[in-house]
């Protein structure tokens, strides 16, 4: 687990270009350690990533081939890698609100095909890039730069859209809980079909500061205090789980981290 | 790699075929071996037989969920090593803009078949038009340059598909097939040749793949998959595909050699037909099916003594400014009978030095022979 993750990294490469605090390089380095447990070679994966923070995660960071896209269509490109040649390894990494909102589309279809995708799902709750805009994934009530007085629309659950969609494995857990979400990706790679993980990724700076979270650590404890896992969320009443984000694996489909 | 010969995908004859049959087996012939589409009102029938005909050789066919994720996944299979192609119409092709600036500005091969329809919006899906001349150019934002060519028969419908891909193979660049309802639907005998030149494109492990020493020349390209840890990216980016976002030398250098890499090319890209030129005083320029009503009209009024000639334009991308502004020195007036309100006219003059009459006909019917004819004879 400490082992240093340097042998998956591009030549040059020495710091993200992360805010402090962001949950994204937590995120980048749960992936290569999966990626490292399992013993892949990372030269023979593709990453596809959008617009946005999270797409920054795998370009250009991952010494593995790239392709960083236009807004929303990172799905889409790699639907059209992956089919011509099968034999690339393609994950897809990139934010809520590329996937989900201008991209959504290509999402609800990829699950449909169930292609052997595996996509992650950086949520920030908010667009980042641009400064804080409410997104479709923000959750109600909260304060952004185009809802100064709060959120009216209820947010996306991104696990439920995909599962409708026909996605079969399927979870959601916060980079707080990261050994859960080691385990998940690790286990996605014995699996051949569409896979969606959403992972729960603090934006201090726009999030935040916005919602009387403004340091990295407020947020690691929001994040901490609201992610309940589903076993625990199964006791707990409605009033109990107000505002609460079940985190968890709804996967019914048999894998192993072999 | 480079060019080699090839066998076609049919038995060589002739053969009874409609524009957008011919389009799909032109594509299977050049070594085409992935389609992604969406469904559009005229130019259906290519998907429908691409679909048929990968099948049955071995390669990927993907009816995506719109044009914006059909145009993403031929990007993203040219990149996996695919040639790669999607055919749709005016409404499909706006969906697809802000991608093909990315193939554009990415060196990404790939074919883009535009069965034109009378626009704008929704218009008349089953009536003609050739509205889609200056979106094709100028469609997504930003400086960049596509090649863009123009069929008039259901041969060049094949032969310029053959051509699209040899050119996105060779510059690395989106290319158009400029066709339309009337010569996609139109059935008339295409004769089928037994070999084709074919050009794959080139790959040189290691080198950068997005930046040459020469402007006229054009990097290589690898795919995914060959362990050259490929970075592409639609930011700005240097020769190895690493972002360069803020870098003033880096932003100019790559889009002036994504422009310069087929503007000093364009001798090789440029292709017109001409006839009865030589003594004209009016000269037809024309394009696509409009250029065969043309055609007949200058023969009759040929036939009646009238010094009138006739130019095709088989690309209308890179435009070909420099024999168009030669031909007007020759001539009095230049006519441009168009399905569109005058696009390839207006183009036309920013080279020509005499007069150019642009004629307009947009009410998604062909424009007749003696249409032409009559137009032609009031500046004789």
């Amino acid at each position: 687990m400490a082992r240093a993750m340097e042998d998956y990294l591009r030549p040059g490469i020495s710091t993200t270009p992360f805010c402090p605090g962001c949950g994204h390089g937590i995120l980048l380095g749960l992936i290569l350690r999966s990626i490292d447990a399992v013993g892949i070679d990372i030269r023979e994966m593709l990453f596809v990533s959008g617009i946005g923070c999270a797409a920054w995660i795998p370009s250009p960071h991952f010494k593995a081939d790239t392709l960083h896209t236009t807004h929303g269509r990172a799905i889409a490109f790699a639907t059209g890698a992956k089919l011509y040649n099968p034999k690339l390894r393609v994950m897809v990494i990139s934010g809520d609100g590329d996937l989900s909102s201008i991209g959504g589309n290509h999402l609800i279809h990829a699950a449909r095909r169930d292609i052997d995708l595996k996509v992650i799902c950086a949520n920030n709750m908010i667009y980042g890039m641009t400064g804080g805009q409410v997104a479709a994934t923000t959750p109600l009530g909260s304060t952004t730069s185009t809802t100064p007085l709060g959120s009216t629309e209820r947010p996306f659950d991104l696990c439920k859209l995909v599962e409708a969609a026909g996605g079969r494995y399927v979870a959601r857990y916060s980079v707080t809980q990261p050994l859960a979400l080691m385990e998940y990706i690790k286990r996605s790679f014995s699996f051949k079909g569409f896979s969606f993980v959403e992972v729960l990724s603090p934006c201090p700076t726009q999030f935040g500061s916005k919602n009387l979270l403004e340091s990295a650590p407020k947020m690691m404890e929001w994040l901490m205090e609201n992610c309940v896992p589903r076993e625990e969320a199964e006791g707990l009443s409605p009033e109990e789980l107000e505002g609460k984000i079940i985190t968890g694996d709804w996967s019914d489909v048999e894998t192993s981290t072999g | 790699m480079g060019w080699k010969r090839i066998k076609a995908s049919l038995p060589p004859g002739r053969y009874y075929f409609s524009g957008n049959e011919a389009v799909a087996e032109g594509a299977i012939t050049a070594g085409c071996r992935f389609y992604a589409g969406y469904p559009i009102t005229p130019s259906s029938e290519i998907m429908e037989r691409m679909a048929h005909r990968l099948g049955q050789i071995g390669g990927v066919f993907v009816q995506m969920e719109d044009e914006l994720s059909s145009i993403a996944a031929v990007i993203g299979a040219s990149w996996a090593g695919a040639k790669a192609i999607t055919a749709t119409s005016g409404p499909g092709l706006s969906l697809m803009m802000e991608n093909i600036g990315y193939a554009a500005f990415t060196d990404t091969p790939c074919v883009i078949v535009d069965i034109q329809r009378a626009g704008p919006a929704t218009g008349q899906a089953t009536r003609v038009g050739s509205g889609d001349i200056m979106q094709a150019k100028w469609g997504s934002h930003g400086d960049y340059q596509i090649i863009a060519l123009s069929p008039w028969s259901v041969q060049e419908m094949y032969d310029q598909t053959i051509q699209a891909f040899n050119f996105a193979e060779r510059y690395r660049v989106p290319t158009f097939l400029l066709g339309d309802e009337a010569i996609g639907h139109l059935r008339e005998t295409l004769e089928i040749k037994p070999w084709v030149r074919a050009f794959d494109r080139k790959k040189s492990k290691g080198k950068p793949p997005f930046d040459s020493k020469e402007p006229r020349q054009i990097p290589p390209m690898p795919a995914f998959g060959e362990g050259e840890s490929l970075l592409v990216t639609g930011s700005t980016h240097d020769g190895l595909g690493i972002r360069r976002t803020d870098d003033p030398e880096v932003h100019a250098r790559l889009v002036k050699r994504l422009n310069d890499k087929i503007l000093l090319n364009q001798e090789d890209i440029i292709d017109t037909e001409e006839f009865f030129l030589s003594d004209a005083t009016v000269a037809a320029l024309c394009y696509g099916f409009t250029a065969r009503s043309t055609l007949t009209a200058v023969k009759e009024l040929r036939g009646e003594g009238h010094k009138v000639g006739f130019i095709r334009l088989k690309t209308l991308w890179p435009f070909p400014h420099r024999r168009v502004g030669q031909l007007s020195r020759g001539v009095d007036k230049i006519f441009v009978p168009e399905m569109n309100r005058g696009q390839v006219a207006g183009e036309a003059m920013k080279s020509t030095r005499c007069e150019v009459m642009s004629f307009s006909q947009t009410n998604g019917e062909i424009i007749r022979p003696e249409v032409i004819r009559k137009e032609l004879r009031r500046l004789l």
